[in-house]
């Protein structure tokens, strides 16, 4: 069994990260982290900068635990990548970061939370970054 | 002078609420398409050629050259915080620029590209008021015979230049030319290419070949090509323009403008040749050439001022010999046609009141892309963000959406598409599109005239060559072909070299 996080250098994200972490170390397990982008967009905010990921390492080894990166441009939106993750490596837990959306926003875009909250094979744990309430 | 009191009446006119707030559109639509990579200006005005049939001239033509000048400066931020030009004229800022912005200087390089496009924009739409009347003043002494050389220099020129070889070049103008030839010929009333299908009696419109080939080929092509992962996105950094960042731009300002505006008055490939022009006299020149390679402020400001003097520059030969020197201004040609207006040296006479407030407001946009450039730079980062499948789904929407809504026919929608596929076609194999555009706008004009100068001459030939101003010109194109081809040579040098220098490529093309 595996702890799945759903990373995005972002408040939540790395609220997501810290939880996710405390979360393993109370289980006993592994965790696998994903971040991917469709790369259909020419500047995407979610996905990994090397000096972001260079810091999710840095925090990853400093936990001690053993983990797995995930860290690719594919054809899977986020979402459907983290519950795909999800099955492939028997999570026992899903740490998301969700955050407050606008009116406008919520009535424009879809929420990867909530497609990942449907679909996931297992309970998911949702954290707000610190502040955003 | 009454030159300056029709450009007060100019400014009375475009200064009115209503044409104010076309302008902002035009502006800040250029600046989006400016900041997208793979639309550009071009495509932006095609793909607003249908609003001609409702808008009213003043107010079309102010937005266009709106979106012709906000697209000069949106390009430059794409280029600094991303190392990807967002249109070509801007390609050579990302060298200097990003390396700025790397280097944590992000703030200074946009603020020195921001203000050189204004200073170098204001300069330049200055020479045209002066400029432009008093060329016009001349060529309204032309007869059909020098018109038939200026075409001929226009096409001949625009081919040659505007891709990656002359051969390509002229192919495409001869597509151009056939496409325009459909129709009814305006003398006989003869039918020539319909195929009996009386859709295309009165030939293809214009605004559906120019949104077919600019529009739905463009974003074909782009559509097309392999997806690349997310690029890492410099965050705007440092301090805003020092002293010695002043001292250093604003010569570079000057010389941009001096290097620009002539090259855009000349059919040599519009803006990018006097940026790569700017740029390398930038390093000659340069007493911190050592910096050149790390984000030296003068690479960015002279070529950037450059880019925005040239826009200004085509705008000379457009409104004066109604030549389009390059392929945004091809289209504008597009739309004074779809209006009934001829561009050419009658156009000062007859349509004083609407080029006046064209050249007003050409004042009056570059300080509202000033203020839309300088604070809210953050913003147009962001449209960077918009997934590229929304982008291209929603540009073909509205160009289909815009060529039915001409004539209400669906044999248009049908064209738009196959032209579409043509554009589409042309580009991946390397043909240029805007000489096959050029060819469709001033074929039927050519033609016209050439026929009229034999009428005239009774099929006597040497007519065409009878006076001095057309001799003059086909002397001038032999001139100028050799001196564009050189300034080609030139950029093609200065690129190598850059290349080699750096490791690495400017950037992908």
């Amino acid at each position: 069994m595996t702890v799945v996080i759903a990373f995005v250098p972002k408040p939540a994200g790395w609220a997501a990260l810290s939880a996710g972490i405390e979360e393993a170390q109370r289980r006993g397990e592994p965790v696998h982290v994903v971040n991917v982008s469709r790369g259909d967009q020419l500047v995407d905010p979610g996905y990994a900068s090397p000096e972001e990921l260079q810091e999710l390492r840095s925090r990853l080894e400093l936990s001690g635990l053993g983990f797995t990166l995930d860290h690719h441009v594919g054809e899977d939106t986020a979402a459907e990548a983290v519950v795909e993750a999800a099955h492939t490596v028997d999570a026992s837990v899903i740490v998301i970061g969700i955050r407050h959306r606008s009116a406008t926003g919520k009535f424009l875009f879809g929420s990867d939370a909530q497609r990942i909250l449907l679909a996931a094979p297992c309970p998911v744990l949702a954290v707000k970054a610190a502040g955003d309430d | 002078m009454g030159d300056l009191g029709a450009l007060m009446d100019g400014f009375a006119t475009a200064l009115q609420p209503i044409y104010l707030l076309y302008a902002l559109v035009g502006v800040t639509l250029g600046t989006a398409v400016g900041v997208l990579p793979g639309i550009g200006p071009a495509m932006t005005v095609a793909l607003l050629l249908p609003l001609t049939y409702t808008l009213e001239p003043t107010a079309a033509f102010i937005m266009f050259a709106g979106i012709y000048y906000g697209a000069m400066y949106g390009g430059s931020t794409t280029s600094i915080l991303l190392n990807t030009p967002g249109e070509s004229a801007s390609m050579i800022s990302a060298l200097e620029g990003n390396a700025m912005a790397k280097a944590g200087r992000g703030a200074a390089a946009l603020a020195t590209a921001a203000l050189g496009s204004f200073v170098a924009g204001t300069l330049a739409t200055a020479a045209l008021s002066l400029l432009a009347p008093t060329i016009a003043e001349l060529a309204v002494q032309l007869g059909p015979q020098d018109y038939v050389a200026l075409m001929v220099l226009a096409f001949l020129t625009v081919s040659a230049m505007l891709g990656s070889s002359p051969v390509r070049g002229v192919a495409a103008l001869a597509l151009g030319l056939f496409i325009g030839l459909i129709g009814t010929d305006t003398l006989t009333a003869q039918q020539r290419y319909t195929f009996g299908i009386s859709a295309l009696a009165d030939g293809i419109d214009v605004v559906v070949v120019a949104v077919g080939i600019f529009a739905v080929g463009e974003t074909l092509y782009v559509a097309s090509r392999m997806r690349r992962g997310p690029i890492p996105l410099v965050p705007i950094g440092g301090s805003w323009m020092t002293r010695q960042d002043w001292r250093r731009s604003w010569p570079a300002w000057l010389r941009g403008t001096a290097i620009g505006f002539p090259i855009g008055t000349i059919p040599a490939g519009g803006a990018d040749v006097s940026t790569f022009l700017s740029y390398s006299a930038e390093r000659r020149l340069s007493k911190h050439k050592k910096d050149f390679g790390h984000g030296a402020i003068e690479g960015v400001a002279g070529p950037e001022a450059a880019n925005n003097a040239a826009a200004a520059g085509v705008l000379v030969p457009l409104l004066t010999l109604g030549l389009p020197t390059s392929a945004t201004a091809a289209i504008i040609i597009a739309a004074f046609q779809s209006y009934g207006i001829r561009p050419g040296p009658l156009l000062f006479e007859s349509e004083a009141a609407l080029v006046w407030a064209l050249i007003a407001s050409l004042y009056i946009g570059n300080v509202l892309l000033l203020v839309l450039n300088l604070p809210l730079v953050g913003i147009w980062v962001r449209l960077l963000q918009i997934p590229r499948p929304y982008l291209y789904a929603g540009i073909l929407t509205f160009a289909a959406l815009g060529s039915y809504s001409i004539g209400a026919s669906r044999i248009d929608l049908i064209l738009l598409f196959l032209l579409g596929l043509m554009g589409w076609l042309m580009r991946r194999f390397g043909y240029p599109v805007a000489p096959a555009v050029v060819g469709l706008i001033l074929g039927p004009i050519a033609e016209e005239q050439l026929r009229r100068t034999l009428q005239i001459s009774q099929g006597d030939l040497t007519a065409l060559v009878s006076t001095p101003f057309s001799v003059t010109v086909y002397v001038a194109i032999v001139g100028l072909l050799a001196l564009g081809l050189w300034l080609q040579r030139r950029e093609a040098a200065s690129e190598a070299e850059l290349a080699r220098q750096l490791g690495t490529p400017g950037g992908p093309a």
